[in-house]
């Protein structure tokens, strides 16, 4: 285990927008002292409590699950509770609300639309008929292989990191985006699920996994390595081989 | 002011909260479900809890041992005829989360998995990884939004209740994000809040776990039981407080002393068990009031490590090997290294006991009702009788679906029993709740809202701790009402109506501090030694046993409006079959069995 070190000082500028006084967003500075396991989310409680306490940011758990403090540290986005301080030793720290959603207030964005697409793309267990009244004293059979075939795509916090990466929805707000269609593909393989079919929709439009150019930025800054990408990329090639099927069966 | 009118509103959009409200969308897609919470559902706290959930599947398990083991556990201050329905229900509503997607853990043929747990006879906990809280909980918000009756509230923050004659009519709450406040009547009010660990300074809490339902209840007279038992979980991160779970051990983590020795077998756990052989209900297998208890015995004799964020014993997880580790506890890895620098696969993890789990609440009975009639609660915010003195691990899992599901179809039942009610009263007071929020930006005071908060989380750890004396709690007692006295002085800096945290941190901290005070009142009171309730005083040190004589008996707090305290008093518990004995564990309960056994056959 670390020692704690003798506080240090770093320089911390964080975005300010109240918008019911400010006209627009502007930055203000602080210097927070630090030791080596001060995370960017205790630096803002030490801003709150010692310098600004009308300072508004989303947070609770403190450990990486409750996905609420996601927001850009020098312009990567980031969970305020798992980035360190110690970790941009000698530099200069700017504290930024998430890219691409609407600044609600100060860290606090608006993340109505992220919610909406993950409620939009049906991400829930569709049974198929032979499953409908399955009794409560059993379970599906589901083996550590099939579950492991989806259980990373099931990890993921709602955090938003990935929209705030994603050049895609930069661009264009309707893109489903990572996390919802990562859920989306996630529902789609558990060996539970006989909803594909009502998903297709969400999946296949332009505005689904085709929307997605591959940078894999997403994946990159995605704090539980859920690889939004990659079940993109698995989704694309489920939609193609959907399309094929549909061309040589039509009415399915 | 907005004006909502539901059929059932829930506050509070956990484990408990959202199971409530898919039981009210099942039973009857026509009621209006107003689902209101201070954040998004899937940050709700239930989001942390690791280890798994308890319920009955295997061969050589039965309800019975559940419920033994269960009110056991809690010393015997359990409502045994809850507790009886409680362990019935836990597995079909485990495998109804299986059914709508949550991964449990599996066997190689495809069916789930359990594993050991503190205080459990046999091993029952469903598990998802080390992340069955997190599994489950979004697994059921996902599940909710196919309901369209549901409509969610979501960073609403509830400043009241509405009551009328006695009835609870509704809420009244404040939209974060637009910044208005929204009157919401109901025919049921459920209260699934969670519980009050931030009252505490050292906790595994989110910071959104302050005790607000609780403290709503509370101010309108409804009865607080068993606030004196909070349950230090014995193995914490030092410093941050963040959980190691119980599965650590379950799967087969050691103890150790700095003198590399297993000292949980000097506190009656014992003998010691080979590394890498658990045994039910043996040394790091005990429940968690008894091993947090053994820390601090062994912090006296000084037999603690001492870093420099405190003293710790370690937590040895080497023995079990990297594979096993990253697949069982993958999230114990991860935080381990992450707010430790420690990586369990190698090296052992410091670790201490810290505040976990609010055994008591809202006192309701087996039906979620409270005693007044529209009011709900389950989950952690309520005290339905099944934790008693101690909880089991992953018995609180299980009980928000268990209560959850309950709860819902109880309100579905009396909301289409009800008609639409609303009155100049409720309009009154929703105003009156706005214009006591609002006042708060009036106050001219030098207080800080920090200092307040922080105050009060040392002085509950200083009094009502692992162990307590009547002069420490006194102490505490005072200093709660010197805190209140401040906290009517305590300015706001942030003048704007969105999204403004200061206003809403500062009603969260009148509720904890409000909470707090039941906590104390109650553990005063109690003159005896029961679960993690543990007294070092009285007359000859008589307070260090327990009393079923005077003491086998909830406690209830109950606000009184002239001195602004709890007054308390005792109620009775429910025995059905179990009668109270002596609580033991390791060897001595193999003793105690096969003694049971051996009288049974005569």
């Amino acid at each position: 285990m670390e020692q704690t070190a003798n506080n240090k000082t770093m320089k911390i500028t964080v975005l300010r927008y109240r918008p019911e006084q400010d006209d627009k967003p502007w930055e203000q500075t602080f210097d927070v002292p630090y030791h080596h396991e001060t995370s960017v989310l205790e630096a803002l409680f030490y801003i709150k409590d010692h310098f600004e306490p009308s300072l508004s940011f989303r947070w609770s758990c403190r450990m990486a699950v409750c996905g609420s403090c996601g927001m850009m540290v020098n312009g990567v986005p980031h969970l305020a509770c798992k980035t360190f301080l110690r970790d941009y030793e000698g530099k200069d720290m700017k504290i930024e609300p998430l890219d691409n959603f609407p600044i609600e207030r100060d860290l606090v964005v608006d993340l109505s639309d992220l919610i909406e697409k993950i409620e939009r793309i049906k991400p829930y267990i569709i049974p198929a008929p032979k499953d409908r009244n399955m009794p409560l004293n059993k379970s599906y059979i589901q083996t550590p292989q099939q579950m492991a075939a989806y259980l990373q795509f099931a990890q993921c916090i709602n955090c938003g990191c990935c929209y705030a990466a994603c050049p895609q929805y930069k661009l264009n707000p309707d893109y489903i985006g990572p996390a919802a269609l990562t859920l989306l593909y996630r529902y789609n393989i558990d060996n539970r699920d006989g909803g594909k079919k009502l998903r297709a929709p969400f999946l296949n439009e332009e505005n689904g996994v085709w929307g997605c150019t591959f940078v894999g930025y997403c994946s990159e800054v995605c704090p539980k390595k859920v690889d939004p990408a990659s079940a993109i990329q698995l989704g694309k090639k489920m939609s193609a081989t959907d399309f094929v099927l549909k061309l040589i069966k039509p009415e399915e | 002011m907005e004006k909502y009118q539901a059929d059932v509103a829930i506050v509070g959009a956990g484990g408990t909260g959202l199971r409530a409200a898919i039981a009210v969308a099942q039973a009857n897609p026509k009621l209006r479900v107003a689902l209101i919470s201070k954040v998004y559902p899937m940050r709700s706290h239930t989001v942390a809890a690791e280890g798994g959930a308890a319920g009955v599947v295997r061969d050589d398990d039965s309800y019975q041992k559940h419920f033994e083991d269960t009110v056991a556990g809690g010393d015997w201050l359990c409502e045994q005829d809850v507790v009886e329905y409680f362990v019935r229900h836990t597995t079909p509503e485990l495998y109804q989360l299986e059914h709508w997607g949550c991964p449990w853990s599996r066997k190689p043929d495809g069916n789930v998995n359990v594993r050991r747990f503190g205080g459990m006879k046999v091993p029952r906990t469903w598990f998802a990884a080390d992340k069955s809280g997190f599994h489950m909980l979004h697994t059921l918000f996902q599940t909710s939004v196919q309901f369209p009756s549901i409509h969610r509230f979501d960073e609403h923050f509830v400043l009241d209740l509405l009551e009328e004659d006695g009835v609870c009519r509704g809420v009244v709450c404040y939209d974060l994000q637009n910044g208005v406040f929204r009157q919401i009547n109901a025919k049921c009010v459920f209260m699934a809040t969670g519980g009050a660990g931030r009252a505490y300074a050292f906790n595994t809490d989110g910071g959104i776990v302050t005790g607000d339902g609780i403290a709503l209840a509370y101010r309108h007279g409804v009865p607080i039981r068993d606030m004196e038992f909070v349950q230090y979980h014995p193995t914490g991160l030092l410093g941050c407080g963040l959980l190691m779970t119980e599965g650590c051990r379950g799967e087969g983590g050691v103890l150790y002393n700095k003198d590399h020795y297993r000292y949980l077998q000097d506190y009656g756990l014992g003998p010691e068990t080979p590394v890498g052989q658990p045994k039910n209900k043996y040394m790091e297998l005990g429940p968690r009031d008894r091993l947090s208890q053994a820390f601090w015995n062994e912090s006296k004799k000084g037999r603690t490590f001492k870093y420099p964020l405190g003293e710790a014993v370690h937590l040895d997880l080497t023995h079990l090997g990297e594979k096993y580790l990253h697949e069982r506890l993958p999230l114990i890895c991860e935080l381990a290294m992450t707010y430790s620098g420690v990586d369990p696969v190698k090296a052992p993890v410091p670790v201490r006991p810290v505040v976990h789990y609010t055994m008591g609440g809202i006192e309701t009975n087996g039906r979620t009702e409270t005693r007044m009639p529209g009011l709900y609660a389950g989950g952690e915010c309520a005290s339905v009788g099944i934790h008693g003195a101690n909880r089991l691990g992953s018995n609180s899992l299980v009980e928000t679906i268990v209560f959850g599901k309950m709860g819902g179809d109880a309100m579905a039942e009396r909301a289409e029993k009800e008609k639409d009610f609303d009155s100049p009263e409720l309009a009154r007071q929703a105003e009156a709740a706005e214009k006591r929020a609002l006042a708060l930006f009036d106050v001219k005071g030098d207080e800080s809202l920090s200092k307040v908060r922080d105050e009060m989380g040392d002085s509950m750890e200083a009094g009502v701790g692992i162990y307590r004396e009547e002069e420490g709690m006194q102490k505490t007692i005072d200093t709660l009402k010197a805190l209140k006295k401040r906290y009517v002085n305590i300015p706001l800096t942030d003048r704007g109506r969105i999204f403004n945290t200061e206003w809403m941190n500062l009603i969260e901290l009148g509720y904890t501090l409000d909470v707090a005070q039941c906590m104390v009142h109650s553990a005063i009171n109690r003159k005896e030694s029961r679960g993690s309730h543990q007294r070092l005083d009285g007359p000859n040190g008589a307070y260090k046993e327990r009393d079923d004589k005077n003491f086998l008996k909830h406690s209830l707090a109950i606000y009184n409006k002239e001195t602004g305290l709890p007054d308390i008093s005792l109620s009775e518990v429910k025995i059905t079959t179990f009668q109270p004995a002596k609580r033991v564990y390791g060897a001595e309960a193999d003793a105690a069995e096969a003694a049971r056994k051996a009288k049974e056959a005569k």
